[in-house]
């Protein structure tokens, strides 16, 4: 098999370049297997978050080729053969070095969220929930916090100032999940619109795009929640969004 | 002085690793009024209890009105040849019920019955259905919900450190930990009355493992050379179903949950082999022709188990044999069916992770073609030495909870005891952790002990020219997946051990290029420092057992001896040597001994029949 050839930025805070690194090609590989050959053999003290290297804890986040992507699910036969693999850090978030960002937004973004407030249990000392009951909720749950759809939504891409007030998809992700768990009694929507900024999403699905869980975030959390804090606003988006989905919004009902 | 510039944090209770065990000890600390801290060395909520996949097992009674904490008791202490500390296999199994109903009301969402309650399904070792479950994804449900929990609940959370040494105040207690941020390499020192390890496994040390980097063994390391002492470290979990190819997955786990579902395995002349491999133990349970196996998954009551679904030391010995026989697959396991057994949309429903991974990174659509499994390296039955009732160790200050602890498991685990496991001591961790903090006086941490930690922890720094850590790294995973692994020989245990003074050596000489700043060579250089250590003590400890028994096979030694069968093997840091003592195993009340009267012992590795 030929040669790989990686180009990799390299740097911290203060800048950085990009390195181009030779490695022969090996079959079945994954991009973090390469990254991984590099570091055991070319570069020790290259910084790359990984853990569980099967798609399921969410650290080995980076952009491939320019497209956000978890570097462990990333075949290399699936990426242009004879090009450069380009890799780089997460754009969104500010660089610690390498491909290593300090993603702690988000985790001070989840910090604020209120917590589950579930309702008394039955009678008989137990929950009753049915599969049709907890299924929306499993979707939301299914998300492994890569943050590829922060990395991605260019609310808080392009526009750091807007961190301040945009908690980003993942975390509707997590309002949704409580919003929609038949247990849960807390009341969130305020604080939605107010300190979250549900109404700055404007529904462009880049984010539903890059989920490697591939868990509809527009059209099953965001929209929703939109329509759910509806009420007592207007959204342009979301009385939009309730012409166009309108039967999502019955299931919804029927649900109750 | 360098101790005037250390960043230094005092807490009641410090919890080091952010696991379900960790976790769950937090809340379990903060609820008793301790002022708690969190440190992990990744991220929160990428610990590798996300990995677990089939479910927690909890006899809740909701598939089964006949299940009970005393069936579930027994099945564990079968599953672990009856080497297990009974107090904590009987806690475990009285309280798990009740952590998972409160997992449920703290947000998680486990699949439905038809009568809305959390649904439990089948898996290797256990009589009744009793692993509730999401999918295949039960341990990030399980991970999230505590991590939200937590959070919420006040635990203060320092990310990406890494711990390098426990400190003792003038008593003896342990009372310090220093570690470093691995984003900027800066140190900080935790001061607390009580410490919690919940640090995981020790996968690494193995080539082919299903363990992610973290699992090092810092947490046994760490308490081994506080003084505290190490039980079954001999015991190491092959789990039978790891994908084999591509080589860059080989050890990724696949979960029991495939064979729970109603998957078999073949070998490569297509015969559904372990009908051949039933062990005299087990027998009385087990199916013994396809049919009534095949009729077990509809009609429960009349049939008895398949033996794909025995405990998972016998199923990964029994691929081992298959493979050895030369009726392996072609890139060295058995396949692994449910496509043949079940439907397209029945696999995607139950397995979604397992179609996912096998389909992205093997190319392979498992609801069309089996799958080719092998063993890998899983999970350590030994740990730290604790009381069953507080997870306390034999060190003042300090206790273990989840993976890291010893005695549960005996010399094997039941799939699904291990979320359950994490949960239940994980609570016991952070109660008693809590109480003894709340009722102790401040203590004096000598400022030349975190000086002289500290300049060890920045000795690969300062030999960049040194051995490369990622070489050394390597070599040490060959020897012990050779040496020391799933069917294990005196020769090769000598060989091992010696090898492994050879590694002491070289480590002394390891060096990290460049700054301190996330540099990974640094860090891989003092993961080393304790996956040396656990693996000294598993190969010694290995070495004594001249038996057969759970995740310790002995070529030399194929029989389980009714001898080591009244001993745990105790390792100890004596000076600088890793010592091993056998010592008696704690002798169970008749009211428990009495469930398993007229039960079979275990008896050693069951040789194959002659393949018809």
């Amino acid at each position: 098999m030929a040669d790989l050839v990686v180009r990799l930025w390299r740097g911290d805070e203060n800048g950085g370049e990009f390195i181009e690194f030779k490695i022969p090609a090996q079959e079945g590989e994954v991009v973090l297997d390469v990254v991984h050959r590099i570091q055991a053999t070319l570069a020790p003290d290259l910084a790359v978050r990984w853990n569980c290297k099967a798609g399921k804890c969410g650290s080995c986040s980076a952009e491939i080729n320019g497209r956000p992507r978890l570097m462990c699910m990333t075949r290399v036969n699936q990426l242009p053969e004879g090009e450069p693999i380009v890799i780089t850090p997460l754009k969104t978030f500010p660089i610690i070095r390498d491909l290593v960002t300090d993603v702690s937004f988000n985790f001070e973004m989840l910090k604020k969220v209120p917590g589950f407030k579930p309702k008394p249990r039955e009678a008989d000392g137990t929950y009753r929930m049915y599969t049709e009951d907890v299924e929306r909720g499993q979707e939301f749950r299914k998300c492994i916090e890569c943050f590829l759809c922060q990395d991605v939504c260019h609310v808080i891409r392009d526009h750091e100032e807007n961190k301040e007030h945009y908690a980003g998809p993942r975390l509707f992700v997590r309002y949704a999940d409580l919003e929609m768990n038949p247990l849960d009694t807390n009341d969130r929507r305020q604080l939605l619109v107010e300190k979250m900024g549900l109404g700055y999403c404007n529904i462009t699905k880049c984010c539903t795009e890059v989920c490697p869980e591939h868990i509809h975030i527009t059209d099953n959390a965001i929209i929703p929640l939109k329509e759910r804090v509806v009420d007592d606003r207007y959204d342009p988006i979301a009385w939009l969004g309730k012409k166009i989905f309108r039967k999502s919004k019955k299931v919804e009902t029927d649900a109750k | 002085m360098v101790n005037a510039s250390i960043e230094t944090h005092e807490f009641d209770v410090v919890i080091i690793g952010a696991g379900g065990a960790g976790l769950r000890a937090a809340i379990e600390s903060i609820d008793s009024g301790a002022k708690t801290a969190i440190v992990c060395k990744s991220l929160l909520g990428k610990a590798h209890t996300v990995m677990a996949e089939g479910g927690i097992a909890a006899a809740l009674r909701n598939v089964w009105k006949e299940d009970s904490w005393q069936v579930h008791f027994r099945d564990t202490m079968r599953g672990g040849k009856m080497l297990n500390n009974w107090r904590m296999a009987q806690l475990h199994a009285q309280e798990a019920p009740d952590r998972v109903n409160e997992l449920e009301e703290w947000g998680a969402l486990f699949d439905r019955t038809k009568d809305g309650l959390i649904l439990q399904r089948d898996f290797g070792g256990h009589k009744y259905a009793r692993l509730a479950h999401v999918g295949d994804r039960t341990g990030l449900e399980l991970i999230r919900t505590l991590q939200q929990k937590a959070v919420t609940t006040g635990a203060e959370v320092f990310m990406e450190v890494k711990i390098v040494e426990l400190l003792h105040d003038e008593n003896g207690a342990v009372s310090g930990a220093l570690g470093f941020y691995r984003n900027n390499g800066s140190f900080v020192l935790f001061k607390a009355k009580s410490f919690i390890l919940a640090a995981g496994g020790i996968g690494k040390s193995w080539k082919f493992t299903s363990n992610s980097w973290e699992s090092t063994g810092d947490g046994h390391a760490l308490a081994l050379w506080a003084g505290a002492d190490l039980i079954d470290m001999e015991f190491v979990q092959f789990h039978p179903t790891g994908m084999v190819w591509p080589l860059s997955v080989k050890g990724l786990l696949v979960t029991e949950g495939v064979r729970g579902d109603g998957g078999i395995l073949k070998n490569s002349e297509g015969k559904r082999f372990m009908f051949e491999y039933i062990p005299q133990m087990f027998a009385a349970e087990t199916a013994d022709s396809e049919a009534e196996g095949d009729r077990w998954y509809e009609d429960k009551a009349n049939n008895r188990r398949p033996p794909e679904l025995l405990p998972r030391d016998e199923v990964a010995r029994s691929i081992n044999a298959e493979v050895k026989a030369g009726r392996g697959s072609p890139h060295g396991g058995v396949f692994l069916d449910i496509a043949s057994r079940r439907s397209p949309e029945y696999i995607r429903r139950r397995l979604p992770s397992m179609y996912h991974q096998f389909k992205e990174l093997a190319d392979v659509d498992i609801t069309v073609t089996p799958m080719e499994v092998g063993p890998t390296c899983h999970y350590a039955m030994g740990g730290v030495r604790v009381d069953p009732d507080t997870a306390k160790a034999t060190v003042e200050g300090l206790y273990a909870a989840g993976e890291v602890a010893g005695g549960m498991h005996g010399s094997n685990r039941l799939g699904g005891n291990s979320l359950s496991d994490l949960v239940v001591f994980g609570r016991r961790a952070g109660l008693a952790a809590a109480q003894s903090a709340l009722e102790k006086g401040s203590s004096k941490l000598s400022e030349s002990l975190v000086e002289d930690a500290l300049n060890r922890a920045l000795k690969p720094l300062n030999n960049p020219e040194g051995e490369n850590p990622y070489t050394i790294q390597h070599d040490l995973q060959e020897t012990m997946q050779a040496l020391v692994g799933i069917i294990r020989t005196e020769s090769e245990l000598v060989e091992a051990v010696e090898k492994l003074e050879e590694f002491k050596e070289r480590v002394k000489g390891v060096g990290a290029k460049g700054g301190v700043k996330f540099n990974a060579s640094w860090h891989t250089a003092l993961d080393l420092n304790s996956m040396l250590t656990v693996s000294e003590a598993c190969a010694k400890a290995a070495l004594m057992r001249k038996e057969s028994r759970g995740g310790h096979t002995r070529d030399d030694y194929p029989k389980a001896d009714p001898e080591f069968g009244k001993t745990n093997h105790v390792v100890r840091l004596q000076g600088n040597d890793i010592t091993v003592t056998p010592e008696p195993l704690p002798v169970m009340p008749d009211e428990l001994a009495s469930l398993f009267e007229g039960a079979a012992q275990p008896t050693g590795i069951t040789e194959s029949k002659e393949v018809k």
